[in-house]
C-alpha cells in the first residue's frame, strides 16, 4: 500500500481533482470539530466554504496543508496524501499558499523581505531572481512604494496584500485564504478582493473561508455550507443562495444577507 | 606623562592619598591588566552566556522529551546553586581531571610531568558563561514564549524548517522582546566576573589586591575599583540601550 502513494502522486493529472478531500474527521481532545468533510477542488476553481463561526472552517483549511493533522479520513493534493506520515510537510507547503485572517506578516521585516524570505530559505533560489519577482508581486498587489515598509507602518489592508504576495513569491498551486478580510476595515476590504479576485481570474486555484457573500456569489464556482464539522448544503452561487434547502443554510444566509 | 606623575607623587606627599597606580609603573602595569582581564572575561562570558542561552532556549522547544529535560536539568543546576561554589567546583573539583602529561628531559633522564589543561581564566570563562547562560536560556525562553503563534505558523505554512523559523523568525522577535531583561542579566554578569579573584584569575579586584597590599593605599583602591566598575558598566548599558533602540520596530510590541 506505502508503495502506491508515489506512483499515485506522479499519476495525478489536471482532469482529477487537484484537492481532493475524502470523509475527514478532525477532533481536539474529545470535541469533533470536523465529522465527515467530503469536497473536491479541480484546477483552478474558486471554491467558497461558508457557515457560522466555529464550523470548523479554519480548522477544515488548515488540515490541507497539514498545519493540523486528521484523525479518520485522507486528503490529497495532487494526488499526494498529505497526511502520510512519511510526507516532507515543507514539500506540500510549497504546493499550498496560505492567508491568514490575522496576516501574520514577520514585523522584523520589511514587505519586501517578507516576500523574500521563504524563497530564498526554503526554495533556496538566488537573491537577484527572488527580489525582482518580489518587486513584480508588489506592484501585482499595487503596493508600489511600500517595499521598504515595515509591517507596523502599513495599514490592514496593505498587510494583507503583501500576505497574499509573500504567499504567490512561492508560486503555490493552490491558495488557501482563511477569512482574510475579517479583521479589515470596510474601506480596506476592497482592495483586498480585487486582488483575489485577479487572481482567481488568471486561473489560480483558491480556496476561501469568507463571510463576504456578495464576492463569493461573484467569483465562486462552487459554495459549501459548513455547520457544526459537517458541510450541509453546497452547488454553484447562482443556486446555491436562490435555492437553499437545508433550513441551517437558510437560517444562515437569512442572518447574513 | 612624567609631569602627570610627578603631580600625583605630590598629590600624595601633600595630601596622602595614595594612587600609586598612576605615579607607579609597576602598579599602574598590573592595574592595567587587571582592567584588561576584566574586560577580555566579561566580553567572552557576555557572548558565550548568549550562544548557551540561544542554544538552551531551543532545546527547551525540542519534540525529543530528553531534550528538554537535558536543557532543564542545566538551568536548575545552575541558577541554584551560588556562583562561587560552581567556580570553585570547576577549578578544584574538574581543574585536576583536565591535565596532559609532559615528557620533560633533564639532561639523561625523562620526566613526566602533569601539566594543567586550562589555565584559571579559562575554568572562569567557562563557569561564569555557564552560569550567566543558565539565566539566558530563560530569558529567551520567555521572549520565545512571547513571540505569536500565529506568526510562527505562517513561516510554517510557507514551507520553513524548524531551524529556519527559529533563527529567521522566533529568534529576531524574542531578541527584541526580552532585551532589557537580557541587559539586566549582562550587566550582572560582568559584576559577577569578581568572582574570578577567588581562583586567582588576574582580573581588577585580584589586581587591585595585590597593589593595596603592596602599596598600603587600601581606601584609594577601594574608591577606584568602585568607580571603573561603575564607569565599566555604564559603558555597557550604553551600549546595550543604543542596541535596544535600533531594534525597536516601527509600530511593533508598543
Ligand atoms: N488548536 C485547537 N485546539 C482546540 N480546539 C480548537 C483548536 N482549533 C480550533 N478549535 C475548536 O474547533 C472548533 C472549530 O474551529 P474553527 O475551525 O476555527 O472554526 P471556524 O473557522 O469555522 O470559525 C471551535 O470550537 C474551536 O474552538
Ligand atoms: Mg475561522
Amino acid at each position: 500500500m506505502p508503495a502506491d502513494r508515489p506512483t499515485a502522486a506522479a499519476a495525478w493529472t489536471p482532469d482529477r481533482p487537484i484537492v481532493h478531500i475524502d470523509d475527514v474527521h478532525k477532533s481536539f481532545g474529545s470535541v469533533e470539530v470536523l465529522k465527515g468533510v467530503s469536497l473536491d477542488v479541480m484546477k483552478g476553481d474558486v471554491v467558497c466554504i461558508i457557515g457560522p463561526s466555529g464550523s470548523g472552517k479554519s480548522t477544515l483549511l488548515r488540515c490541507i496543508n497539514a498545519l493540523v493533522d486528521i484523525q479518520r479520513g485522507s486528503i490529497t493534493v495532487e494526488g499526494q496524501e498529505v497526511h502520510d506520515p512519511g510526507l516532507d510537510k515543507r514539500l506540500l507547503r510549497r504546493k499550498v499558499g496560505m492567508v491568514f485572517q490575522q496576516y501574520n506578516l514577520f514585523p522584523h521585516k520589511t514587505a519586501l523581505q517578507n516576500i523574500m524570505m521563504a524563497p530564498i530559505k526554503v526554495l533556496k533560489q538566488p537573491r537577484g531572481e527572488v527580489e525582482d519577482r518580489a518587486r513584480r508581486l508588489i506592484a501585482k498587489v499595487r503596493l508600489s512604494g511600500k517595499e521598504d515598509a515595515y509591517p507596523g507602518e502599513l495599514s490592514g489592508g496593505q498587510q494583507q496584500r503583501v500576505a497574499i504576495a509573500r504567499s504567490l513569491a512561492m508560486n503555490p498551486d493552490v491558495m488557501l485564504f482563511d477569512e482574510v478580510t475579517a479583521a479589515l476595515d470596510p474601506e480596506t476590504v476592497k482592495e483586498v478582493l480585487v486582488t483575489i479576485r485577479e487572481l482567481a481570474e488568471e486561473g489560480m486555484t483558491c480556496m476561501l473561508v469568507t463571510h463576504e457573500m456578495g464576492f463569493a456569489r461573484e467569483i465562486a464556482d462552487h459554495i459549501y455550507f459548513t455547520d457544526r464539522g459537517v458541510i450541509v448544503e453546497h452547488g454553484p452561487p447562482a443556486t446555491f443562495f436562490t435555492e437553499a434547502k437545508d433550513p441551517r443554510t437558510k437560517e444562515f444566509l437569512g442572518q447574513i444577507l | 606623562m612624567e609631569a602627570i606623575e610627578a603631580w600625583f607623587l605630590a598629590f600624595y606627599r601633600d595630601t596622602g592619598i595614595n594612587l600609586t597606580i598612576i605615579y607607579d609603573g609597576f602598579d599602574r602595569a598590573r592595574f592595567l591588566e587587571g582592567v584588561g582581564n576584566t574586560v577580555l572575561l566579561s566580553m567572552v562570558c557576555l557572548v558565550c552566556s548568549v550562544l548557551i542561552g540561544i542554544v538552551g532556549a531551543w532545546m527547551q522547544g525540542s519534540p525529543r522529551a530528553w531534550v528538554r529535560w537535558l536543557a532543564q536539568v542545566y538551568v536548575q543546576f545552575f541558577r541554584n546553586t551560588p556562583p562561587l561554589v560552581q567556580l570553585y567546583f570547576f577549578f578544584f573539583g574538574l581543574g585536576p581531571l583536565f591535565v596532559i602529561t609532559v615528557e620533560q628531559q633533564v639532561g639523561q633522564m625523562t620526566f613526566a610531568r602533569e601539566m594543567p589543561l586550562l589555565t584559571s581564566f579559562h575554568w572562569a570563562v567557562i563557569s561564569l558563561s555557564l552560569f550567566a547562560g543558565a539565566f539566558n536560556v530563560e530569558i529567551f525562553r520567555s521572549g520565545i514564549e512571547a513571540v505569536p503563534r500565529a506568526t510562527v505558523e505562517a513561516a510554517d505554512a510557507l514551507g520553513m524548517s524548524r531551524l529556519q523559523i527559529y533563527g529567521n523568525v522566533v529568534l529576531p522577535l524574542a531578541f527584541r522582546i526580552c532585551l532589557p531583561a537580557l541587559n539586566n542579566n549582562l550587566v550582572n554578569l560582568v559584576k559577577t566576573t569578581t568572582l574570578a579573584y577567588a581562583i586567582a584569575v588576574p582580573e581588577l579586584l585580584y589586581q587591585s589586591n595585590q597593589i593595596w597590599s603592596d602599596s598600603v593605599n587600601v581606601p584609594e583602591m577601594m574608591v577606584v575599583l568602585l568607580f571603573l566598575y561603575v564607569g565599566l558598566v555604564g559603558v555597557l548599558v550604553t551600549g546595550m540601550q543604543r542596541w535596544e533602540r535600533a531594534m525597536r520596530l516601527p509600530g511593533f510590541g508598543q
